[in-house]
């Protein structure tokens, strides 16, 4: 019966063998509710969750470094002393209620964008994309945003500490008095040194996106991976469960290793041997 | 009182920064309330003999259809608002101070014992935490509460521990490093102090400052992961209160106007972690010997 065809009747090192060995070679085994492959059933969610997570670190590197700037040129300013006070409350506010309050205003009272869905998606080969439609992209913004938010909160902060300590470094005194203009001395000669840490924090932060990326989807019905992982969890379903921690590993790993190539490009004293 | 403590420059600074004391003013102010909640509260909301069926969804008692005792409405239970979030930040609270107790020990040693012995142990122990750690806090605690059957405030406790020691671990380990070499260690090692007495006698005080500020920024961590967790409905069970919960309730009725069961738990969540974060900021900026104020 069911225990027979999933194999659950054996005992459990012939089973844990059985799944190391097909595992190893691409089967993770169906789903225990929808009885088709637990790997086809996640990377046909898998676009969804890319363009989602894509975006936020989007929304959050641009706005947060840019924000991070320009706050670090006049710490003291009113407006600034303002940004700061709002990223403050906006890393005490948890994804989840950024996400209903984002809903509440912008979906329920102001009624300008869809509170939840994809919107209308194209298919190109097996991607599913909803950037191409013009409401694929209105229901982007709110979940990208509310994604992206914690994050931009935290580079921000980064951003600014790593500007200010390098602003007054001699070699920007040097720059200045070389009469650069100031587009030059603070992309190109301040920028660049104080991006070193915000690379890095983004590296690390990859795991927190993925997770977010659950709290995000669930909340607007984005139909990705996270929304799936979560059904999965209250149906029980071990194989998608362990599909995705397998995924989740890959993906982390492998954007761990862009980050540290991206290194060498920021700062080229950095050499692997 | 003590007279050393009053002499001290911690509580100096402490009663002249602005956001130390607004911070610790809302913490002791949740704290007593989540303490007497029974007495406070209206009526319990977890009683089901309490609970009527006939009060659900008003709105709060200063708009049209508002009734005392609820005085910030009521959920779709008939629970009252105030009262659920008073419960619910006991939920909070006692996660909160729960895992850091048994995360914070478990995490401490963890730390204390890779920094003091190195070698394979270092590495063992380094290798868990780090696989750990990119795995973030969040995803962690979520797959593990995926892998347990059963749903208990315990069991959100342990499963929050299992991802979180990890903090405390590394920290640990960067603090004893730093300090292993210095010279007072090595006069406690020549008078002949066994590994216990190094470790627990001299090691774990002198590596205790940076770990003060972990716990303050880990209470607000944890008490906002038992919110997500149990906004995800992977959380503390439905007889529970929990602010996470009562929100994840609320979202379905913000369609229909009735903001109140979201913004009241949402904003007693923020206030909490506001609280706990500017104290942490101030006890970070206090205990860093490089900065001078």
């Amino acid at each position: 019966m069911v225990r027979k065809a999933f194999g659950l009747d054996r005992p459990f090192y012939i089973q844990y063998t059985r799944f190391i060995a097909n595992a190893a070679q691409g089967k993770f085994g169906k789903s225990f509710v929808s009885r088709v492959p637990a790997f086809g059933l996640i990377m046909e969610r898998f676009p969804a969750t890319v363009e989602l997570a894509t975006s936020a670190v989007f929304i959050a590197f641009t706005m947060g470094v840019g924000l991070g700037v320009l706050v670090s040129l006049k710490p003291y300013a009113l407006r600034n002393r303002f940004i700061m006070a709002g990223s403050l409350f906006n890393i005490s506010i948890p994804t989840f209620l950024t996400g209903i309050l984002l809903i509440m205003v912008f979906a329920v009272y102001l009624g300008v964008l869809p509170p939840f869905g994809r919107g209308e998606t194209v298919t190109i080969g097996f991607w599913r994309t909803g950037l191409l439609t013009w409401s694929g992209i209105t229901h982007l913004i709110l979940p990208a945003f509310t994604l992206g938010m914690y994050q931009l909160a935290v580079l921000l902060r980064l951003t600014r500490a790593g500007m200010r300590e390098v602003l007054t470094e001699e070699y920007i005194k040097t720059a200045w008095s070389k009469g650069l203009p100031p587009r030059k001395v603070i992309f190109k000669h301040a920028l660049r040194n104080a991006l070193i840490p915000v690379v890095t924090m983004t590296g690390l932060q990859f795991g927190e996106l993925i997770a977010f990326s659950i709290v995000t989807e669930t909340i607007f019905q984005w139909p990705g991976m996270g929304n799936l992982l979560l059904i999965s969890i209250y149906e029980s379903d071990q194989p998608v469960i362990v599909t995705y921690i397998m995924l989740a590993a890959l993906i982390i790993l492998s954007l761990n290793i862009i980050v540290d190539v991206l290194y060498a490009y920021l700062n080229p004293k950095i050499r692997y041997e | 009182m003590n007279k050393r403590l009053i002499k001290s420059k911690l509580l100096y600074d402490f009663l002249r920064d602005p956001s130390a004391l607004v911070g610790s003013f809302i913490l002791v102010v949740f704290f007593f309330a989540t303490l007497f909640a029974p007495l406070i509260a209206p009526q319990n909301p977890y009683d089901l003999e309490k609970v009527s069926l006939e009060h659900f969804l008003k709105p709060p008692i200063w708009m049209q259809g508002g009734e005392p005792p609820f005085l910030l409405g009521t959920d779709d239970q008939g629970r009252g608002i105030f009262s659920t979030i008073l419960y619910g930040c006991r939920t909070s609270l006692s996660v909160g101070f729960g895992v850091l107790l048994i995360a914070g020990t478990f995490g401490i040693t963890m730390g204390l014992l890779a920094g003091y012995y190195g070698g394979k142990l270092d590495s063992v122990i380094m290798r868990l935490a780090d696989t750990f750690f990119s795995f973030s806090t969040t995803l962690m605690a979520l797959l593990m509460l995926g892998l347990f059957k059963q749903r208990s405030v315990l069991v959100v406790i342990i499963a929050i521990c299992i991802a979180d020691w990890v903090r405390y671990a590394r920290t640990m380990r960067g603090s004893v490093l730093e300090i292993k070499e210095e010279a007072y260690i090595m006069a406690a090692k020549a008078t002949g102090a066994g590994d216990l007495r190094l470790l627990l006698r001299h090691l774990l005080p002198n590596a205790m400052p940076p770990i003060f500020v972990v716990i303050a920024v880990d209470l607000a961590v944890v008490i906002m992961l038992e919110a997500t967790l149990s906004f995800l409905g992977v959380g503390v069970p439905l007889t529970e209160p929990s602010l996470g919960m009562m929100i994840a309730i609320g979202k379905d009725y913000i369609y229909a106007g009735m903001w109140w069961l979201v913004v009241f738990p949402g904003t007693a969540l923020i206030l909490l972690v506001v609280g706990i974060n500017l104290f942490a900021d101030w006890l970070r900026e206090e205990l860093n010997p490089k900065i001078e104020r």
